[in-house]
């Protein structure tokens, strides 16, 4: 699989970027945001949207592999779309990030402790054991999920599921400083 | 409270309409919208019912482009919305305020391929400003306010509501929202209007320090209503003028600073003067592909001030060196301003004197040419369009379609009040100039209005005549009629070695009986002779709309051009003047 994290996706000329995209929680406004990147022929790497503390605003965290200058347009045109409050690009050094992982992996009798142990060491939990499978969960940084999903293919994974990333800046000032004023036209 | 008045979401939808003082709107009813016609019949809006959706959109578009006021149009679900999609990406093109009102299936049928439905609000996102579904009846009036706030204010642009049936015949208690509720409702709409002092000051400092400047319009100033403080610039300083396609008319072309349009079918002045400039001085223009030709070869030597209500457009193609995000007109009244108070301070503007010049030379040495037809020989379209223009009564609104003819139009008028020109510019649109003729003439009843058309586009929209015809609105068109596509076949001429592929259309219907059939006055043209006589007659019938048919020479080509993707540096000339290119150095 690949995987925004590992195994240099992009190659050296590219950076994924993370937009935090505020927005008017109003019927259709996900299409209106993601159709800014399919009518350029952009793919979304990750996208997670839900409801803000205020129901009436929403907010989604978009994980792009476009390189600095198409996203710049792409951007102010995100800014022209009525209902787009705020964008804030989060550089990923200057936030912070989490993920959760789904995954159901095959397990027979001598695997079965290796796996809990494993779960263990990344913190994930079990949600289920069945006689030829088990479920787990995990929740963190997506560079850790990365590691933990490469150690269980190795069992064999039967389903697994990621959300993609949410992040918000970190506190320090100077991670704020890349939060741009949305403006319209 | 009792006094609070119920009523249908139609009667709401027709009365929001009139409290945005709406006065004429373009449509045509079906079932979904059946709801939002009853109303209208005691309604004080004119509504003008079309022959086609998509001449209401166009003739939305031409009201538009007159007033500055936002052109409405409605029509009902499914077929009536996707025919009104290319009037509604016309607009968003061109950055012109227009309504549009769709019917929808009800709520209840919508996801479930209910006769007559279509996703239409998500078939329009990409070619409006906004658009919406309306759910229930109350959130009519405010969807409304909305829908004009936005499709006015900061860049113009369409704004389509979609209203389903059974929202349209629910009740509603009717109130109005006031400017505060609208502006409170939208809390990521904050068009910036003012520019930023300190850019400002730094673009009055560029201009005076300028050896080479030139003030480059596009649509902009006339959306800013801009025009006049665009002139108090231009005369204070003594800066010549390019106007783009969408901004002819916002300097007079009989100007001595003004040098015509730029761009591939520009006059070489207009172009020669954007390539050796040292400072364009971009004024709600956006860097179009069309007049900038190859990008990396454009304007090499110019710095830029770029002053665009739209943050998307700076640096979208050319980086500006002083970016100005704001209403043109306010910007530019802060320039002059700025500029003044230099001057007052003892600050001087660099003597331009040599550059006006070289200017006024090329402008001598290469106006517009063709070549006149020999006698006998079939009539050159450009001449038609110079007799049409010496006999337009002051005043007169020209209205073109898409092609060869409008480039014609462009290079030989003279345009010299503003909201004159109609064109489809960004989409260029096929057909445009009948219904836009329609609208504008609606809207300026006292203003003749001549639609310029091509045989091509005359038939995509020619059975609109039938509705200005039935509506009273007569406008005056006409047809340049060569049986060709011909924009096409020139270029097939000069770039696919002169084979002809799909463009001839001969086997036209008679135009003379077309026109007669729909109500109008023919008129067919073959020979010189017969020009003004046409033209006399049509400019003297106003209680029917008049078509001249003028049969052209064929093989006529538009010059000069900067052939696609190339560089303006080597535009071609009149075959006459190419031996004078040596000069537009």
């Amino acid at each position: 699989m690949r995987t925004i994290n590992s195994n240099n996706p992009f190659g050296d000329s590219h950076q994924h970027h993370v937009l935090s995209v505020l927005v008017q929680n109003r019927p259709g406004v996900l299409a209106r945001v993601s159709g800014l990147f399919a009518r350029r022929g952009y793919n979304i790497y990750s996208l997670a949207v839900a409801p803000t503390d205020d129901v009436d605003y929403s907010r989604i965290t978009i994980v792009v592999d476009i390189s600095a200058t198409p996203l710049e347009q792409i951007v102010k045109q995100l800014f022209k779309l009525i209902d787009v409050v705020r964008i804030t690009e989060l550089d990923p050094r200057k936030s912070v990030e989490r993920e959760l992982m789904l995954a159901t992996v095959r397990i027979d009798g001598e695997h079965r402790g290796q796996i809990v142990e494993l779960a263990n060491i990344f913190e994930a939990k079990v949600l289920a054991v069945g006689s030829d499978a088990i479920s787990l969960s995990m929740d963190g940084t997506p560079e850790k999920i990365d590691d933990f999903e490469e150690l269980l293919k190795g069992y064999g994974i039967v389903e697994s599921q990621r959300t993609g990333r949410v992040a918000l800046p970190k506190l320090e000032r100077e991670a704020r400083k890349g939060a741009l004023k949305g403006k319209a036209s | 409270m009792s006094n609070k008045e119920t009523l249908t979401g139609a009667e709401a939808l027709i009365r929001s309409l009139e409290m945005e003082n709406v006065e004429i709107m373009f449509g045509l009813p079906g079932g979904c919208i059946l709801p939002a016609y009853d109303p209208l019949l005691k309604s004080s809006i004119r509504h003008i019912l079309v022959r086609h959706e998509q001449g209401a959109g166009h003739m939305a578009q031409g009201y538009a482009h007159v007033t500055g006021r936002p052109g409405v149009a409605m029509v009902t679900s499914g077929p009536a919305a996707t025919n009104m999609v290319t009037p509604l990406c016309d607009a968003f093109m061109d950055s012109i305020p227009m309504i549009c009102i769709t019917g929808q299936v009800p709520t209840t049928a919508i996801g479930t391929d209910a006769f007559q439905e279509c996703d239409t609000v998500g078939i329009t996102r990409s070619v409006t400003k906004h658009n919406e579904l309306i759910m229930h009846p109350d959130d009519i009036p405010m969807a409304v306010r909305q829908a004009f706030h936005i499709a006015t204010t900061g860049r113009p642009g369409p704004v389509l509501l979609d209203v389903p049936k059974d929202v349209l015949q629910n009740t509603m208690t009717w109130t109005w929202p006031t400017d505060e509720e609208v502006i409170a409702s939208l809390p990521g709409y904050k068009p910036t209007t003012k520019g930023h002092p300190k850019m400002i000051k730094e673009a009055a400092k560029l201009i005076l320090a300028s050896e080479k400047p030139l003030l480059y319009i596009g649509g902009g100033v006339l959306k800013a209503r801009a025009a006049d403080v665009v002139r108090e610039l231009a005369e204070l300083l003594q800066i010549p003028v390019v106007t783009t396609l969408m901004a002819r008319g916002a300097f007079p072309d009989s100007h001595p600073l003004c040098l015509g349009m730029p761009g591939m079918h520009g006059n070489a002045t207009a172009i020669t003067a954007m390539q050796k400039s040292d400072l364009l001085i971009n004024f709600g223009a956006r860097f179009d592909d069309r007049v900038t030709g190859k990008v990396s070869t454009f304007a090499p030597d110019a710095k830029v001030i770029h002053v665009d209500i739209d943050p998307a457009e700076q640096g979208k193609v050319r980086k500006p060196d002083v970016p100005i995000v704001g209403d043109c007109r306010i910007v530019v009244e802060e320039i002059l301003k700025s500029v003044q108070e230099l001057l007052a301070e003892g600050s001087t503007q660099v003597n331009i004197d040599p550059w006006r010049s070289k200017v006024s030379g090329w402008r001598e040495k290469f106006p517009v040419a063709y070549d006149q037809s020999e006698p006998g020989g079939r009539l050159k379209p450009q001449f038609c369009l110079e007799k049409l223009r010496d006999a337009a009564p002051e005043g007169t609104i020209v209205v073109s379609g898409v092609g060869q003819h409008q480039m014609w139009t462009s290079l030989f008028w003279k345009f010299n009040e503003p909201y004159t020109w109609v064109n489809s510019g960004g989409l260029g649109t096929m057909g445009f100039s009948v219904p836009a003729a329609i609208g504008a003439k609606a809207a300026r009843p006292d203003r003749t209005v001549w639609a310029i058309d091509g045989d091509g586009c005359f038939q995509m929209t020619a059975q609109e005549l039938v509705t200005a015809s039935t509506e009273g609105i007569h406008i005056k068109v006409a047809i340049l009629n060569n049986t060709y596509l011909g924009m096409v076949r020139q270029w097939q001429e000069m770039f696919y070695g002169e084979r002809y592929s799909e463009v001839n259309l001969a086997g036209c219907p008679d135009f003379v009986k077309w026109a007669e059939a729909m109500g109008c006055v023919g008129i067919r043209v073959d020979s010189v002779e017969e020009i003004d006589g046409a033209i006399e007659l049509a400019n003297s019938i106003n209680d029917r709309s008049v078509v001249i048919d003028f049969r052209v020479e064929e093989f006529e080509k538009v010059f000069p051009m900067v052939p696609a993707g190339q560089s303006n540096d080597d535009v071609l000339l009149h075959p006459s003047q190419e031996s004078d290119r040596g000069l537009l150095r």
